[in-house]
């Protein structure tokens, strides 16, 4: 059977202080989870500003799990390519069908 | 000629096969999900009235940290693996397998209560709405018979069922009412066909959880059965685990949106 | 087939790199049916697209015969559309709801049975994995799954037609609320049959992108690359971003259809002049957008690899290296990328405002340009060759102008204000088709020609292929020219009458009508058509005879090739390559200076 650091995945080699990384990206996962809700909460004035915020939070969390617990903070350079182009057309996909449902002639008549 | 790179990962890339695929795969299933998303922020923007408080934010919340502690469960399984503990492996990925079981069923919950939730249209113009207690037996809509009995309320207008977090939702009394059959022009559960704000959340916390279901069958075959190969194969059975974190991690991600924005916004 | 592929004991694959060397002979189910072999695999999805584009082609003689003789019994084949069909096709004439739903198949079962399983997985099976120097696809069973969903999907649309209600009707665009409106449970078969194909082309675009990212030989750098590999590569990277979202609507209309929510049905929908009973509030926008979405990058999925085969054969029977080989690769990531931003030119017309339509205008006409920098090279490529004029180069050749033609004609379609008279016209249906007929499909003859004795050690008839090839190039362009000028004149797309009603005969004197000149058309447009499908029939006999009695070939490089796939076996053994090559140039060493012979292999040593 194999020794314990095989190096099988192109990682450095995981040992026990990773796993105490793992746990402090838990808890600020938990944190955040909480200040979400705590957040949604509190009258900003408009609700652009409350979908803001959640988004934010959101992407932290986001940025977390995929980073850490993904470990694409460590990956090389193509699995970052493919992930962005991804994130790019994602991203044109929704706000250019947003812009072209909203940008109409002015005489349009609309429910 | 064997396949190469199964196991070891190739030196430019830093990847193995499975890998690569897994990513690629996760790459469209960010699509599919932005997809639905898109559909979302459109049909949202283009509704006059848009509903608020439709949904139980402990549980959305007690969902959110179970799934979150499935994640670090998942990613513990494969360091376990790494270091040769196999025992933690197993100990890690049961808490992973209860807690998709916990989301589960805490899913069906939030569901039933959704699909025994009725807004009845009343001839007089007005509205009731509230949880099913029970039907009369002789109840039939058509035939116009019988009577059906809600725990909620009567409103004059549609629009005050929409936003349940407005101040005056508040004093809302919730009490049993019967309605006869003669009585109703329309009735209907919050299922899918309600509104447009139920449509999507059934669609995108539906195929969330087939997600789920299916994430946690491939762990739960690792877990089982497919542990023989640690034995015989060690290395791979590690990328196995691993490639399958990935995509439970994956799953965590979608509802880290999911949850906002359907629950809370 | 039997002899092409079992020279050699298959083994047992189960993928994993661990082999059984001692393995005993698979039996049938496992080597022909059940197969992770990526050259089986590769010629079962060929087989099968082929029958499919056969079936689209017989559905389409069927809309012509109703279009030049709307209301008329159909000939020879009345009889049966009443048998199966019942109903709709009564007195054997085929009633404007069948016209229909020939119509919707007709477009699905070309595009997502037909050309990309043949272009992409077809011949993306067989020949990738061999010219990168791989043993296998990255994933092989991942491979054969992807081959079933295929299947399945196509058995689900075929079956479709059956059922009462008949098939989908909505187009191959399924346009909400028609879509969910009509009253048959065929749009519910066509949505589940798209899921499958979409899935299985899914898998099939993450093996292809894993196996030529990881699995490239030993000295086979991205620049030494087969412009086929590059052309493969965009086009799984299209599949693997853009169905998706597809698959999130088709997910939303089968919702609408069957748990009746309003994705795409509006507030105050009204059917059959009575309110629907659905909560409305949804958008039928929504639907195009995503359709689009992937409707676009779909287009470049049908192309691509066509652009790709054609490119080899012309550096093969040119003896000299491809012209701009840096400029093809580019160019085709450019219009990889590009073919995201441009979805909305095909909704022109649905009210968009004037900044919106200048956007999607102005990154179509972008996208124009990489687009005739790939043709310019492949016709520069031309220059100062010597030129083989065999059946696959031929094939290749005709290629170009047609391409040429259909791309051309985009160009107005692509501009939003000569749109708005060309859209839904004629126009669009000859334009497309002249890329996607005349252009990929004639790819794809030369791609079968050129691999087919690598596949079986025979070659095809050379005699019969040239007249497949000339009879085929001349009634395509009978069939499809006409058809601008119909578009032109303002003939509309799907109409059963083949546009009666509109026309000068049947309104005289009001304007703009459909002149006789127009309409008469119709009539040489359908015998082209079934000249051109009686052009198929040398083909066919060609393609199976030839198997077992076909010339056979003297080398395993009968082509004089320098790409891998020609350096191994006939057939290639399971595994193709006894011990990994290595690969020392670029793909298209031909007539090199101090050399011997007129082509250098890639894996060939330095001396």
């Amino acid at each position: 059977m194999n020794n314990s650091m095989t190096m099988n995945s192109g990682h450095s080699p995981e040992s026990a202080h990773s796993v105490r990384g793992y746990l402090v990206v838990y808890f600020a996962l938990l944190a955040g989870t909480g200040l979400t809700v705590w957040a949604s909460f509190i009258p900003f004035g408009s609700r652009e500003i409350n979908i803001a915020v959640a988004l934010l939070i959101a992407g932290v969390k986001a940025f977390l799990v995929a980073g850490y617990f993904m470990h694409l903070i460590s990956e090389r350079k193509m699995i970052y390519n493919v992930m962005g182009f991804t994130a790019f057309f994602f991203t044109s996909l929704m706000f250019l069908t947003l812009y072209a449902m909203h940008d109409f002639p002015p005489t349009t008549v609309t429910h | 000629m064997d396949i190469p790179y199964t196991v070891h990962p190739r030196p430019d890339t830093g990847l193995y096969n499975a890998k690569m695929g897994i990513w690629l795969f996760l790459a469209s299933e960010v699509m599919l999900f932005g997809g639905l998303f898109s559909a979302y922020v459109l049909l949202r923007v283009g509704a006059d009235e848009w509903p608020h408080g439709w949904l139980n934010i402990p549980l959305g919340t007690a969902n959110t940290f179970v799934l979150i502690t499935s994640s670090i469960t998942t990613v513990l399984a494969w360091v376990s693996l790494k270091n040769n503990q196999f025992s933690r492996f197993k100990l890690f990925h049961a808490v992973t397998l209860a807690c998709a079981l916990i989301f589960v069923g805490i899913k069906s919950f939030e569901y039933h209560d959704k699909f025994s939730h009725y807004e009845i249209t009343l001839a007089n113009g007005k509205f009731a709405d509230g949880h099913l207690i029970g039907k009369s037996k002789d109840f039939d809509l058509k035939k116009k018979t019988g009577s059906v009995t809600l725990h909620g309320y009567e409103v004059d207008h549609e629009v005050e069922l929409m936003d349940l977090h407005r101040p005056e939702a508040r004093h809302i009394q919730r009490e049993e009412i019967t309605i006869p059959a003669v009585e109703i022009k329309k009735m209907g559960n919050y299922g899918p066909g309600h509104n447009t704000y139920t449509a999507i959340y059934f669609t995108l916390t539906g195929l969330h959880a087939l997600h789920v279901i299916g994430g946690a069958l491939v762990i739960g075959f690792l877990w089982g059965p497919g542990s023989r190969m640690w034995k015989t194969d060690p290395e791979r059975f590690t990328n196995r685990v691993e490639v399958s974190g990935l995509f439970w991690h994956f799953v965590d991600l979608i509802w880290i949106f999911l949850f906002p924005v359907l629950y809370l916004l | 087939m039997a002899d092409s592929v079992s020279n050699i004991p298959l083994h047992h694959d189960d993928g994993d790199g661990h082999r059984e060397h001692d393995h005993p002979e698979a039996g049938f189910w496992r080597q022909y049916i059940f197969s992770t072999d990526h050259k089986v695999i590769g010629i079962q999805y060929g087989l099968a697209s082929l029958c499919f584009l056969l079936f689209g082609f017989f559905l389409m003689l069927l809309m012509r015969w109703q279009m030049a003789h709307p209301g008329q019994p159909v000939p020879v084949f009345g009889w049966l559309l009443e048998k199966t069909l019942g109903q709709v096709a009564a007195r054997g004439a085929m009633s404007a709801d069948l016209y229909n739903s020939f119509g919707a198949m007709h477009g699905t079962i070309m595009v997502f049975l037909g050309v990309v399983p043949l272009a992409f997985a077809a011949f993306g099976n067989y020949v990738v994995p061999l010219m990168i120097g791989a043993p296998d696809m990255a994933f092989p069973r991942v491979n054969m799954a992807s081959y079933q969903c295929y299947v399945l999907g196509g058995i689900v649309m075929l079956v479709s037609f059956f059922i009462p209600g008949g098939a989908a009707q909505a187009g191959w665009t399924s346009y909400s609320p028609l879509a969910t409106s009509i009253l048959t449970d065929g749009q519910t078969f066509w949505i589940i049959g798209m899921a499958l194909i979409i899935t299985s082309s899914l898998l099939s675009a993450v093996n292809f992108i894993a196996t030529i990212i990881q699995l490239r030989a030993p000295g086979m750098t991205w620049m030494r690359l087969p412009f086929f590999v590059w052309a493969q590569f965009v086009t799984a990277f299209l599949l693997l971003l853009a169905f998706p979202p597809l698959e999130a609507a088709a997910v939303m209309q089968l919702m609408d259809k069957v748990a009746h929510t309003s994705f795409f049905l509006p507030t105050g929908l009204a059917i059959g002049g009575q309110l629907a009973n659905v909560s409305g509030g949804g958008s039928p926008l929504l639907w195009q957008h995503l359709f689009w979405f992937l409707g676009h990058p779909e287009v470049y999925v049908l192309i691509l690899p066509a652009m790709g085969i054609v490119c080899e054969i012309i550096a093969n029977n040119t003896r000299k290296p491809i012209w701009g080989y840096k400029s093809l690769v580019y160019s085709t990531l450019v219009v990889g990328f590009m073919s995201f931003l441009v979805w909305a030119h095909h909704m022109y017309l649905t009210g968009m405002g004037q900044k919106i339509a200048t956007f999607f205008q102005a990154t179509t006409m972008i996208i124009s340009i990489p687009s005739v920098i790939i043709l310019t090279c492949l016709l520069i490529s031309l220059w100062g060759g010597s030129i083989r004029f065999n059946t696959p180069m031929l094939f290749a050749l005709g290629f170009l102008p047609m391409f040429g033609i259909g791309g051309l004609t985009g160009l107005p379609l692509g501009l939003a204000p000569s749109d708005i008279h060309l859209h839904d016209t004629y126009y669009i249906i000859a334009h497309f088709h002249y890329v996607v007929a005349p252009g990929t499909i004639f790819a794809l003859f030369a791609g079968i020609y050129y691999w087919f004795p690598k596949m079986t050690g025979r070659k095809m008839n050379e005699f019969w292929g040239r007249v497949h090839f000339w009879c085929s190039f001349v009634f395509m362009n009978v069939v499809f020219l006409p058809m601008f000028a119909q578009g032109m004149a303002g003939m509309l797309r799907r109409m059963a009458d083949g546009g009666a009603n509109y026309s000068a005969a049947r309104v005289p004197g009001v304007i703009d009508t459909l002149p006789d000149s127009i309409m008469q058309l119709h009539t040489w447009i359908l015998w082209a058509a079934m000249a051109l499908g009686l052009a198929q029939i040398p083909f066919i006999i060609n393609l199976f005879w030839s198997i077992g009695h076909g010339e056979k070939v003297n080398s395993d490089n009968p082509w004089q090739s320098t790409t891998l796939e020609w350096q191994t076996p006939t057939p290639p053994p399971h595994g193709n390559f006894a011990v990994p090559p290595r690969v020392y140039r670029g793909p298209y060493e031909y007539s090199v200076p101090d050399h011997a012979g007129d082509f250098v292999p890639q894996n060939e040593p330095e001396k």
